[in-house]
């Protein structure tokens, strides 16, 4: 049953992004900024940890999670800090995809020449 | 030829084929909540492998990256993406894709013009936005819980 909430919760949420897409030209820049911000606001409103519940990794797999996991970050580090914890709670929570993202794509840069897309 | 109503739009149904929109949200309804899936497989398998609910996300978003990272090296993520819009753009994976690609694509450009600074043509945005959003969020918090007791 889990498996079936992640699927249809995630792939409703990139039905949302495939309107976005479809009906309003945003470019997949603005898509993706709009989600990160949106994941901060839910987790803020204490609307993402429901959904979590819910459905797993149909809420934290999608850009929303990204979101997520900078707000949560922040409101730990400011319990645990106080107003310094603004500073760096947020990128630290988030710090393990980031990281792991971008050493990922320098080594395929490394080890991939460019090719035709198509 | 005489043609009724109910005649007419059925063979309108018949020549018009369904609206992208609709199919562009099925593909990318099926492609997103496949990645979800293989997500929560990853996640479960690390949760009961004994990992904290933190780590095992962390892995599993890992695990989706090093996914993307892969497939995009091979030029599959692209061809999957062509089909699937949001569906691949929306997930991790769309985020890992989108910094792998030009890092690959901007190689000949050099490490550091080209690979160092292209990497983060979306996902430069995305990281700012997100932090901004959070040191906003991460005041309002500070505020609410000294003045209003939380």
């Amino acid at each position: 049953m889990q498996y079936f909430n992640a699927f249809w919760v995630g792939g409703a949420i990139c039905v949302i992004g495939q309107l976005l897409i479809d009906l309003t030209k945003l470019t997949p820049a603005r898509i993706l900024v709009c989600f990160v911000v949106s994941g901060v606001v839910l987790s803020a409103l204490g609307l993402f940890a429901p959904l979590a519940e819910f459905a797993g990794a149909g809420a934290s797999v999608p850009l929303l999670g990204f979101g997520n996991l900078l707000a949560e970050g922040v409101k730990q580090a400011v319990d645990e800090q106080g107003l310094i914890g603004v500073l760096s709670g947020g990128l630290s929570a988030a710090c393990g995809g980031i990281t792991a993202a971008l050493t990922c794509g320098f080594l395929a840069s490394l080890l991939v020449k460019s090719r035709d897309q198509n | 030829m005489r043609t009724d109503a109910v005649k007419y739009d059925r063979m309108r149904r018949q020549a018009s084929p369904p609206s992208p929109i609709v199919k562009d949200c099925l593909c990318a309804f099926f492609a997103g909540g496949s990645i979800c899936l293989v997500g929560e497989i990853l996640r479960t398998a690390f949760l009961s492998a004994g990992l904290a609910v933190k780590d095992a996300a962390l892995l599993t978003s890992v695990c989706l990256i090093a996914l993307s990272a892969l497939t995009t090296a091979l030029g599959w993520y692209q061809k999957l993406a062509a089909h699937a819009g949001a569906g691949t753009l929306v997930p991790i994976t769309g985020f890992a894709n989108s910094i792998v690609s030009p890092a690959v694509e901007f190689r000949s450009e050099g490490l550091v013009p080209g690979v160092g600074a292209k990497m983060f043509i979306i996902a430069g945005p995305v990281i700012v936005y997100g932090t901004i959003a959070s040191v906003v969020w991460g005041i309002l918090y500070f505020l609410s819980k000294r003045y209003m007791g939380g």
